[in-house]
């Protein structure tokens, strides 16, 4: 999932400013489950843009609802004319969703309510942990399952730097080296000749370093070479 | 000879290497640089020049290589692959060699969260590894990375580091293997404190075979005072300091001198080690003591080799 979290109030209080009619739009999905931006998150940011309204003694009318994804133009058009009434729109998306919301509907004011922080999962309520950057050419059979590009504060590809100790990276005594745990699991399997071959260069071109990717499925398209 | 500098040629001599160490300022001024350069002239056979240490801005490696080639000093010039890409890092070994650098030291890099410009963008392209054989390819195959050809052939005497101290401990000997294969002609190791465990990791060397195929120096560093010692331990990564060593730094009435001596005495028992073939002597922001260490540790006068 992507993990998110709400920018700071006073941000968002600043950011808002020039408008007065607000919708606060929620994304049912992976901000839900994260509990940045789902309706429930929705609803609590809409109720503390008021106060602060009040405080200011300006006027505003505010109102949250949500969709299921704002990253699909299908779900987007189930409240594409409700959106139209506002003068701008604080999305508690992900930046899919905001950009999503902003090329299928480029009339309308959007704005970001959340940082966007990684592809991740929860390991336990209320942590979410970093997993994957997308660099478009997994390694994860050669590290047995555990992603040096993204766990690995270097991205090393050729095992543990000289500033791994007693498990943790030499960033943060917080953090698990990477290299550390992909050493143990591939001991563990019998497999730790990985180790031995020199892994080469990463081609970086298939992640964001080539560009900004598209990824094109002819054999799912609607209309072929379109 | 992979390129005849004044370090390989004491090393294939059987001679035992001295190497020190120079930090780079954070100015243009490089004074310091040629002061501390001319102190330790007579004692060392090469200089390591520091590249952005700890991810701190100064003065690059390159630059200041120059200087000390223009003073007739011979540098070892560090490389990480923190900063640059492949483009640039390959850039600049051609540079380096064209100014006459016949030693590089490849390495991964202290992470940028320790410097004075943490919010800077992390490059690592490729790892230390991939930019030891990437060089190795330069020079003994003519191609880059991309497979590019170069259109001349140039010659370098390639160095890498090795952390003994490091976790996992038996993998740290399996590294070791996998830099020899990538083109290290020599190692040097993080500074050496735990003399125990270096003992046991140039054992599991010697099982291999490995201290045949490269020359290995240890690093050494004086410690200057107790506070200095203790920083060391608790901050600086990859570093460890046995509580013996903190408490004999303790104890000293002259903690200098005791310092030093401890140093001297790292060397000497390092000099008995079969398979160490010399040291490297890091006496940052401590460089004037570099010559006494050389002398009390008997290593002096270097050798002259034409
Ligand atoms: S190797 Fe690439 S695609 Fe695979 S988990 Fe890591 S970042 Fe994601
Ligand atoms: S300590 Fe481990 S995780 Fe951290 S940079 Fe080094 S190898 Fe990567």
């Amino acid at each position: 999932m992507i993990t998110a979290e709400r920018k700071p109030l006073d941000e968002i209080f600043e950011m808002l400013e020039p408008y007065q009619r607000i919708a606060v739009l929620g994304c049912g999905t992976c901000v839900t489950v994260c509990m940045a931006g789902g309706q429930k998150e929705a609803e609590e940011l809409a109720v503390a843009i008021s106060i602060h309204r009040k405080k200011e003694k300006k006027e505003v009318s505010v109102e949250a609802f949500t969709i299921e994804r704002q990253c699909e133009f299908e779900m987007i058009d189930q409240v594409a004319e409700r959106l139209k009434g506002f003068d701008v729109v604080l999305s508690l998306a992900c930046g899919v969703g905001v950009q999503t919301l902003v090329e299928h509907m480029p009339e309308l004011i959007v704005l970001p309510g959340l940082n966007t922080m990684s592809m991740g999962y929860p390991v336990e309520q209320g942590v979410w942990v970093e997993r994957c950057l997308g660099c478009g050419d997994c390694v994860l059979h050669l590290t047995q399952g555990i992603c040096p590009i993204t766990r690995c504060a270097k991205s090393l590809l050729n095992g543990p730097c000289g500033g791994s100790a007693d498990g943790k990276c030499e960033i943060s005594k917080d953090v698990d080296c990477a290299w550390h745990l992909i050493h143990d699991r591939l001991q563990k399997l019998g497999k730790l000749n990985v180790l031995e071959e020199i892994q080469p260069p990463k081609d970086w071109s298939s992640s964001h370093h080539g560009g900004p990717r598209t990824l094109v499925r002819e054999d799912v398209r609607l209309e072929s070479g379109k | 000879m992979k390129a005849g500098s004044n370090l390989e040629k004491v090393i294939s001599s059987g001679q035992f290497a001295v190497t020190g160490e120079l930090g780079p300022p954070k100015s243009a001024d490089v004074s310091m640089i040629k002061e501390h350069g001319e102190t330790m002239r007579d004692y060392v056979d090469a200089f390591n020049i520091t590249d952005n240490q700890t991810a701190i801005v100064r003065t690059s490696s390159i630059g200041v290589a120059g200087v000390l080639l223009q003073m007739g000093l011979e540098p070892v010039v560090q490389m990480t692959v923190r900063d640059r890409n492949r483009i640039a890092l390959q850039g600049d070994l051609l540079g380096a060699v064209a100014m006459g650098v016949k030693n590089v030291l490849c390495l991964s890099g202290d992470h940028q969260m320790f410097g004075n410009e943490p919010a800077s963008k992390g490059v690592y392209d490729i790892d230390s590894m991939q930019l030891l054989k990437a060089f190795k390819d330069i020079r003994d195959e003519g191609k880059f990375i991309g497979g590019d050809d170069v259109e001349a052939p140039l010659s370098v005497y390639l160095g890498a580091v090795a952390n003994p101290f490091a976790d996992p401990f038996e993998y740290r000997v399996d590294r070791l293997e996998k830099k020899i294969a990538a083109g290290a002609s020599f190692i040097q190791t993080q500074c050496i404190f735990d003399l125990e465990r270096f003992k046991r990791w140039m054992e599991l060397v010697r099982e291999r075979g490995l201290h045949k195929k490269v020359a290995i120096l240890g690093g050494v560093t004086p410690i200057k005072s107790l506070g200095a010692a203790r920083y060391m331990k608790n901050f600086v990564s990859g570093i460890t300091i046995p509580d013996e060593l903190i408490e004999r730094m303790k104890g000293a009435e002259k903690k200098k001198e005791e310092g030093l001596k401890i140093a001297i005495e790292t060397i000497k028992q390092l000099k008995e080690i079969e398979g160490v073939a010399g040291v490297h002597v890091m006496a940052i922001a401590w460089e004037e003591v570099v010559p006494e260490i050389v002398e009390r540790a008997g290593l002096y006068p270097r050798p002259k080799l034409s």
